[in-house]
């Protein structure tokens, strides 16, 4: 804080932020002084009661604890260690129970490329032969359902996880926490679009035989893969980490190949795993992901924090957490995407927003990093200077730069980093999320991608239960 | 319904502009369908399966463009035009760069880190809040917006002092930061005349006639309206006299305001009594014993605060004036001659308001009371409808004229309609007009009531009388509006335009003497 004089104002070169009638920067530009004018909107929409509770949860002890909190996310340390199984590696992992993407959901409510998932689940686990027999099963109820969040783990799209699914183990090397993810399976036909025919089947079958143990034994070879690593640099290769994968993709292929030539597999057995992630672009988003996971895992439940740690839809409702209110989800229905359909398809034919994937924009990395992924940006129709400004929003509602992930247009600033709820409300900037669009019935796949926002209300919610728990004690 | 394709061999586009081109194509009328993509045999799978797989597309390869629509027939021919322009406009986007613009103060901090003020615009309720982040960030504020809650007021300004920062306002209109003209302001030069106001068309009339005197102005600081009433006390004054008092290039101090409540005066008094500088107060309509027992100096009007000022910085007295008794007396002989026996009447129109209260305190002392919106004599308010009754001087800018509309500084086509509207009522004989130029205001007020002038008196002419105008230009040479090509305009409509408004007030009230 400064401890200048008043009077000694009247020395220096006016310098002036205009917030409100622009003219007044106008006129002072055209007199030759330096005016800086604020595209100012009322806090909370105009909403004068969350203005109120704005008020309400400014403190010092809010700030210290999200300097915390940011600290943790800074200094996390995601490396890859190993593969492991989703039952018995996950934490709370048991009996026949299927994970999926959060906020947490019951079978009756849940959107048709998730249910589709879980019956595919069910056949590629035994439990059922058809889809018949497996929604008999799942309706008895012998079937439980978990979000994915709840047991360490995050899974794209429909975040479909069953006992005998391949997982990435990630660990976060500074705070010692896990996080879990399975293995991408590729485009088209894919059980976390919904799909669970025979083909699909098939496949989550040779990743469980094949690719998921071959890939283990690589990395018991390794000292573990750096992930945050992998992730700056692609980041300064045109990704994002959450809809364009290519560059990480590569090098983690680079990474991953020695080791893996030094396993006892087969040439042929090597020659498809190899084809497999090279022929899948979106292969480290199963990476980056766990990545995000770990890093925000290590600043939840810190005591009067407003910094989210989670963002994740599952079709139907968009959920969100927050540091210092622990466990809980705050969740309003989930919008639909506004982006550019693959040929045949419109927004009709779309599922509302879907997937875990939305850890990587409270990770810092995914749409908060376009400004280095101009290559995608066009998804929603835009220019390369709509991506810059995309990134140079969520600056507003974050708390801090990246000191990892920095950003070559913007002269390798660094990403925008830890969301503060009451930014959120405070400007009306909602997070920027890139995310792919599924078809709302089970079994079609990935009909496009683009541009969503997230529903205001479940922010809302979140900061009164905050203001509500700390009303006193602030 | 019909198909049609197009197949353009050997350019390539990335697929993400290929499916914002279909988009967009997709959206034209009478088409059901439209597909661009490039001829990969993936793509023409998915052709296939759309059951839009014609022969062409069929033999394009992957570095072909395809473009097939599928729709009313008459329709298909102009949807390929289009896709093809399309294609064109998005080969060259993106050059341009989109200005940035923060969306909050924090960035705007971070766009300009060396920021040492803030000026707030923003509806009332939010604008306390905008007030407090700017103090907290170290930032001197001019909080220009008005409905700020007093207890907010008090509160910010307390903070202010802590954090020795202006907090200039709420309702704060005009400062001079600098040599900054901030909000409605005028261009001054620099010099050693220091001015703390409570009103901002007072602290324009004073600066303005500071430096029409060749004398130039260190700051000019604003309140709002506030500070001086009891509940405030003059916080902000007192603090920002202190500050002058501390200014190496400030050496006269004018202080500007409506009377100030008790407790306010004695405080700011309390204060001048510190500070070795001379103080000239100018509490315009107040009571001048408030500086006995000080060596504070009294000014009657704005105009006598700015000429005592320049008179203590030159070392010799200001002519009050600058216009001779015998001077206004051909002025009103020449105005008054042409009127008929049922013009008696004067109705003064103003848009700034202390300009207004100086010409109500003034016109009551030399001539009688007068109605007004905002009256100083018991019982001659006016009444709910706003007419004028007998003799009559409004402020334009007050909330009774200004619902829904824009000050008329701003925007005065109010004021010439209302100028119109005088001149049917053929008792009046004298119009009295204010203009106030500067950063802020309209960029030709004078322009603006000079048709109105000329209408009103063409109007007055017609029944056989003659409608004197009488105005005077706030503001200076080197305001954007030009203070004598205002000036010009005015006379040129056949007003005629005094140097001040006291002045113009003078020759005002003469000619109603001379009427009645």
């Amino acid at each position: 804080m400064t401890d200048k004089k008043l009077h000694e104002l009247f020395k220096e070169e006016l310098k002036v932020i205009n917030i409100g009638l622009e003219s007044f920067a106008e006129n002072l530009k055209g007199e030759g002084f330096d005016a800086v004018q604020v595209d100012w909107r009322p806090p909370a929409g105009g909403d004068e009661k969350m203005a109120k509770l704005l008020d309400e949860v400014e403190s010092e002890k809010i700030d210290d604890a999200n300097k915390k909190a940011v600290e943790k996310i800074q200094k996390s340390d995601p490396v890859l260690i190993g593969v492991g199984v989703a039952g018995k590696d996950l934490p709370g992992m048991e009996g026949k129970m299927i994970l999926h993407a959060s906020p947490p959901n019951t079978w009756d409510n849940m959107s048709g490329p998730m249910q589709g998932a879980a019956i595919g689940a069910c056949i590629y686990e035994g439990w059922a032969a058809d889809e018949e027999e497996a929604v008999k099963l799942i309706e008895s109820g012998e079937v439980t359902f978990d979000a994915a969040h709840h047991h360490n783990a995050v899974g794209p799209m429909t975040g479909i996880v069953s006992p005998s699914m391949p997982v990435w183990i990630v660990e976060n090397k500074t705070y010692g926490n896990k996080a879990y993810c399975t293995l991408n399976e590729g485009l088209g036909k894919v059980l976390r679009f919904g799909a669970n025919g025979s083909d699909v089947i098939e496949k989550l079958k040779w990743m469980e035989k094949i690719l998921g143990p071959a890939l283990g034994d690589a990395l018991a070879k390794s000292d573990g893969i750096n992930l945050k690593n992998i992730t700056a640099q692609a980041l300064h290769m045109g990704d994002e980490v959450h809809n364009r994968n290519k560059a990480a993709t590569s090098l983690f292929m680079r990474e991953i190949i020695p080791y893996l030539l030094q396993t006892d597999y087969s040439n042929e057995d090597l020659k498809e795993i190899i084809e497999f992630m090279g022929g899948n672009e979106h292969f480290y988003l199963n990476l980056s992901m766990p990545a995000s996971k770990a890093t925000m895992d290590a600043a939840d439940g810190i005591e009067y924090s407003t910094v989210i740690t989670a963002m994740a839809r599952n079709g139907v409702d968009f959920g969100i957490r927050i540091s210092g209110l622990e466990g809980e989800w705050f969740t309003a229905p989930a919008e639909k995407v506004d982006g550019l359909y693959f040929p045949g398809y419109s927004e009709e034919d779309a599922c509302r927003d879907l997937g875990d994937s939305t850890i990587s924009e409270t990770a810092a990395v995914g749409g908060f990093a376009m400004a280095a992924a101009p290559a995608i940006v066009g998804f929603v129709g835009g220019t390369v200077d709509d991506s810059i400004k995309f990134t140079k929003d969520m600056y507003e509602i974050t708390l801090d730069e990246n000191q990892n992930f920095t950003i070559p247009t913007l002269s390798f600033r660094g990403t925008p980093t830890g969301i503060d709820l009451r930014k959120i409300i405070e400007t009306g900037i909602l997070p920027t999320i890139n995310t792919g669009i599924a078809h709302k019935e089970p079994g079609i796949g990935q009909i496009g991608a683009g541009l969503v926002d997230p529903p205001v209300a479940c922010f809302k919610k979140a900061l009164r239960a905050f203001a509500q728990k700390y009303n006193d004690k602030i | 319904m019909a198909k049609k394709v197009f197949v353009k061999e050997g350019t390539y586009y990335d697929s993400v502009t290929l499916m914002s081109v279909a988009k967009d194509v997709k959206s034209l009328d009478g088409i059901t369908e439209a597909v661009v993509v490039m001829g990969t045999d993936a793509n023409k799978g998915i052709l296939k399966e759309a059951n839009l797989l014609l022969p062409e597309a069929e033999a394009a390869n992957a570095n072909d463009l395809v473009i097939v629509v599928d729709g009313e027939e008459d329709v298909l021919d102009e949807a390929i035009e289009t896709t093809k322009t399309l294609m064109a406009e998005k080969k060259n986007a993106g050059g341009g760069k989109a200005e940035e613009k923060p969306s909050t103060l924090r960035g705007a901090i971070e766009a300009q880190p060396d920021s040492n003020l803030v000026i707030i615009s923003v509806p009332g309720q939010f604008a306390a809040r905008e007030a407090r982040k700017a103090l907290n960030n170290g930032l001197h504020v001019m909080l220009f917006s008005d409905n700020v809650p007093v207890e907010d007021e008090i509160a910010l300004k307390e903070l202010a002092v802590e954090k020795d920062l202006l907090l200039m306002g709420p309702d704060c209109g005009t400062a001079i930061v600098n040599q900054a003209p901030l909000a409605f302001a005028n261009v001054v030069s620099k010099g050693p005349v220091g001015i703390v106001a409570a009103s901002g068309t007072g602290a324009q009339a004073v600066s303005s006639l500071v430096d029409r005197q060749g004398v130039g102005l260190s700051q000019v600081i604003g309140t709002g309206g506030r500070d001086l009433k009891s509940k405030v006390k003059g916080i902000e004054m007192i603090k920002d006299l202190k500050a002058l008092a501390q200014d190496d290039d400030t050496e006269v101090i004018v202080l500007v305001s409506k009377p100030p409540a008790k407790e306010a005066a004695e405080k700011i008094m309390e204060e001048v009594k510190k500070i070795k500088k001379p103080i000239v107060v100018n509490f315009l309509g107040g009571d001048p014993s408030v500086v006995e027992g000080t060596d504070a100096i009294w000014a009657n009007t704005l105009e006598d605060g700015a000429f005592k000022a320049v008179g203590i910085i030159k070392g010799e007295d200001v002519a009050a004036g600058g216009m001779s008794q015998s001077e206004i007396e051909e002025i009103v002989k020449e105005e008054t001659s042409n009127m008929n026996s049922k013009q008696k009447y004067l109705r003064g129109l103003y848009t700034g308001g202390t300009l207004c209260s100086e010409a109500l305190i003034q016109l009551t002392n030399e001539y009688g009371d007068m109605y007004s919106n905002i009256p100083i004599s018991e019982g001659y308010g006016l009444k709910e409808d706003l007419k004028s009754i007998e003799n009559t001087v409004i402020d334009l800018g007050e909330d009774d004229f200004t619902q829904g509309k824009p000050h008329p500084m701003i925007e005065p086509y109010m004021r010439s309609e209302r100028l119109l509207e005088e001149a049917k009522d053929e008792e009046v004989g004298v119009i009295l007009i204010d203009v106030v130029i500067g950063y802020g205001s309209h960029m030709d007020p004078a322009g603006e009531v000079a048709e109105a002038i000329k209408e009103a008196k063409a109007t007055v002419a017609d029944r056989g009388g003659y409608l004197s105008v009488i105005a005077s230009v706030c503001g200076t040479d080197k305001d954007p509006q030009n203070l004598d090509m205002q000036e010009e305009k005015l006379r040129k409509a056949g007003a005629k335009v005094l140097p001040t408004n006291v002045q113009a007030v003078r020759v005002a009230s003469q000619i109603l003497s001379g009427i009645n």
